[in-house]
């Protein structure tokens, strides 16, 4: 992929992220605040109402876009960061390809997970 | 002699810890870029932390009760704050990158005016929406 490419796709992932990760640390976060404005979840820390949003089709497939864009956006502003410290040639693609590896099997971890979690079955 | 120069022009860290005759948006970019490591670190440990709901409640009750006390709200709150700053100044830099909010291009006239200038108003509002929401998340986290 062109250099260039890859740069907006990093802007763009930053965008979604941006609606995306707003959603979940309102969520997460603001949680007092969206209950007195009749909304949200409460104890959102509890396994009971964890569960409740990973069985939704719509919260499975957010964690999994979440997690895909956050992951291209993090490890490549990282990368940005390190080639920005005039790093050899060589050293350039090692730190791509380390990067690269990572980003793909935190991807297919944590995509792992949502899924196990959508189709969890309480005893 | 041909002789190797390199990159003079990168700093490397040395251009974080400087703005130097830069005004302000430097600064942000430095904070930007903390703010940036800080999310992503945090959000490694996430992905791993979260996957334990995969597993049943006795699990997740284990790994909840590894990650409570001050030190993790008060490292969760920071992530909070950094995601606020990160986020709308994030909004601000692609904007930039579209060259809005910059001034059209025309012939310099005196007293000349920066499009570092024209845009400083968008870099004050992102620092105010920041700060908002820093307080409103303040109120979640520790007086509710």
């Amino acid at each position: 992929m062109r250099e260039s490419t890859a740069w907006y796709w990093f802007l763009f992932a930053g965008l979604i992220i941006f609606v995306l990760l707003g959603l979940h640390m309102a969520i997460m976060h603001l949680d007092e605040l969206l209950l007195a404005l009749g909304t949200g979840y409460a104890n959102v820390l509890t396994f009971s109402s964890v569960l409740a949003r990973s069985k939704q089709t719509f919260f499975m497939i957010s964690y999994i876009i979440l997690l895909g864009v956050a992951l291209y956006h993090g490890l490549y502003g990282l990368r940005t960061i390190l080639f920005e410290l005039n790093l050899k040639s060589g050293l350039q693609r090692l730190v791509t390809a380390v990067l690269l590896v990572a980003g793909v099997g935190l991807f297919v971890f944590g995509s792992y997970a949502a899924i196990a979690a959508y189709l969890f079955k309480m005893n | 002699m041909e002789q190797k120069q390199g990159y003079r022009h990168k700093l490397g860290l040395l251009g974080w810890l400087s703005g130097g005759r830069y005004g302000i948006e430097r600064y942000a970019y430095s904070l930007h870029r903390l703010c940036g490591l800080g999310i992503l670190t945090y959000f490694i440990m996430h992905i791993f932390v979260t996957a334990t709901r995969a597993h049943g409640a006795v699990a997740w009750d284990g790994a909840m009760a590894s990650v409570t006390g001050t030190v993790f709200k008060l490292g969760e709150f920071l992530v909070f704050g950094a995601f606020a700053f990160h986020g709308l100044n994030g909004i601000r830099l692609v904007l930039t990158e579209l060259g809005i909010f910059l001034g059209k291009p025309k012939m310099p006239d005196y007293p000349y005016k920066q499009s570092t200038l024209r845009q400083r108003p968008v870099l004050l509002v992102v620092m105010v929406l920041a700060a908002i929401l820093v307080l409103i998340g303040g109120w979640d986290f520790f007086v509710q």
